[in-house]
């Protein structure tokens, strides 16, 4: 393991992962990745793989546009296939004031580029043959959002990033950070240390933990999400199906699977990640009310992973007020896997060429002493 | 050339197995993650003890198989309905067997 770098990611999710790879191809590659587990252990190898860009929101509708800028190229630039099939998404809406929202973001996410349309639950049942539309009042769909196998989008990065100069350092875990003044001097692990003045904090549910080892408070808050994944199937689902009113999301992923997740409302913060059988039921009864013609299909697996939650369901951004060098990429709560492409090239530019992306002040972690906070409701499982 | 099949539900073969251990995977997680061995309807249970021995040897120590990924539910894949239908109810007692 290198002794010093110019850059120590913590954290080899998909954001650390998406940053080093971005950086390596600008050049910069002075740059140490260090991962508690194996790649895909955090959040990254445990989503749906969920890629959409109706969001409420014009900077993550811009973000979204140019990650799936990023995606369709990913699998040409890593060698590696990532499955990433553009099916469309589509958002059920079960009452007036859902519908409504559903409409305003569709007029901005037109105005931006994103064809999403309103479609009555007769067209829906031509989108997905066999939808039980009782009840759903209208439904948003564009036709560009989708989904990807998350595991070999990693595995890809990690490679790009590698063959450029960037170490990943696996089952390596970071202990602490050392400090002289405000200043950044070493970070510690149980392989060693390396001397840097700059951290990167993309450590997911756990950057909270990383964040104190400086003294700094993050209010993000870890959420135990879980998700099934059922056998393979012939092609016949097009679209990611999300159901608003109750957080229901289920797509078919390139191997064939139907895979998704649900909402509970009854989950409080914590670290766990054991599967319950509160959710198998709570899924499946969901998912065949949606699709009665689930009914014989077989449940192989479930898991679960966190979301890491901040209290306005967006980000934290940017370097921090106490310590000099301390950069926090966190926060992404259940889209950050999306999110990470062009993330982790915006931040890329503005490490290295001082790119103004004015995100970077807008979610800084000083906006909630500031009280300068625009929820993000659209945040789905 | 021959192959030799590990995963017979995911089609991951010694050489994808020899292709993950080079690029540095030491682990069965790492290499499940990797291949996609063992997340096919069997759910491991045809191909996990194979991958093991192999990893093992790969490795050269005294280890005769490598630890295994974690096990996850569903112990047997089950239909949708099935685990959709009603929970039942605590049964009522008043304490008598
Ligand atoms: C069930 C589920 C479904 C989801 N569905 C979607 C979806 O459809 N679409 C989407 O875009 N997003 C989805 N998400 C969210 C998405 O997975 C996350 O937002 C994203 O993966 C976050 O990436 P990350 O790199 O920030 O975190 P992680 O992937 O969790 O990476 C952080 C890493 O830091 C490491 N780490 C922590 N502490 C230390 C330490 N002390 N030293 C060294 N390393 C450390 C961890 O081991 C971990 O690997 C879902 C999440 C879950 C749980």
């Amino acid at each position: 393991m290198r002794d010093r770098a110019d850059l120590v990611i913590v954290g080899g999710g998909v954001v650390g992962l998406s940053l080093a790879c971005q950086l390596a191809r600008m050049g910069f590659c002075d740059v140490v990745v260090l991962e508690q587990g194996y790649l895909c252990f955090g959040a990254s190898g445990r989503n749906g793989g969920g890629i959409r860009q109706q969001w409420t929101t014009e900077e993550n509708i811009l973000l979204m546009k140019e990650s799936v800028r990023l995606f369709r190229r990913m699998a040409a630039e890593t060698n590696y296939n990532i499955w990433f099939r553009q099916g469309g998404y589509l958002f059920l809406a079960r009452d007036g004031k859902t519908a409504s929202t559903l409409e305003a973001n569709m007029k901005l996410q037109n105005r931006l580029g994103v064809p999403t349309r309103m479609v009555s639950p007769e067209r829906a049942r031509g989108i997905v043959p066999g939808l039980d539309t009782r009840g759903v009042e209208v439904c948003a769909y564009n036709p560009t959002d989708g989904v990807l196998f998350p595991f070999p989008a990693l595995w890809g990065m990690a490679k790009v990033a590698t063959q450029l100069g960037v170490e990943i350092n696996t089952y390596t875990r970071v202990t602490d950070i050392q400090t002289r003044g405000k200043q950044i001097v070493k970070v510690v692990t149980d392989r060693g240390a390396i001397a840097t003045s700059r951290v990167v904090n993309a450590a997911g549910a756990w950057s909270w933990q990383i964040a104190r080892m400086l003294g700094v408070e993050l209010p993000n808050k870890p959420y135990r999400h879980e998700i099934l994944v059922c056998e393979p199937l012939k092609p016949f689902l097009d679209p990611m199906v999300s159901d608003l009113s109750d957080g229901t999301y289920f797509s078919q992923t390139m191997r064939g699977e139907i895979c998704g997740g649900i909402s509970d409302p009854e989950e409080k913060s914590s670290m766990e990640t054991r599967s319950s059988f509160r959710f198998l039921h709570r899924m499946c009864r969901s998912m065949l009310r949606l699709l009665p013609r689930l009914a014989d299909v077989k449940v192989m697996r479930q898991w679960a992973g966190y979301y890491d939650e901040t209290p306005d369901g967006n980000p934290i951004l940017g370097p921090v007020e106490q310590v000099d060098g301390f950069i926090q990429l966190n926060g992404f709560g259940g889209h950050g896997f999306m999110l990470a492409p062009a993330i982790g090239r915006q931040a890329a530019e503005w490490l290295l060429r001082k790119v103004d992306h004015p995100m970077f002040e807008k979610y800084d972690l000083g906006r909630f002493a500031r009280g300068e906070v625009e929820r993000e409701i659209f945040v789905i499982g | 050339m021959a192959k030799t099949i590990v995963c017979r539900c995911e089609d991951v073969c010694i050489e994808d197995l020899k292709l993950g251990f080079e690029q540095g995977l030491r682990e069965l997680e790492e290499l499940k993650r990797h291949t996609g061995l063992a997340t096919g309807f069997c759910q491991g249970k045809c191909c996990i003890a194979h991958a093991a021995r192999f990893l093992a040897r790969l490795k050269g120590g005294d280890d005769m198989v490598a630890d295994p990924p974690r096990t996850r539910p569903l112990l047997h894949p089950t239909p949708v309905y099935r685990l959709a239908g009603e929970l039942e109810a605590e049964p009522e007692g008043d304490g008598e067997p």
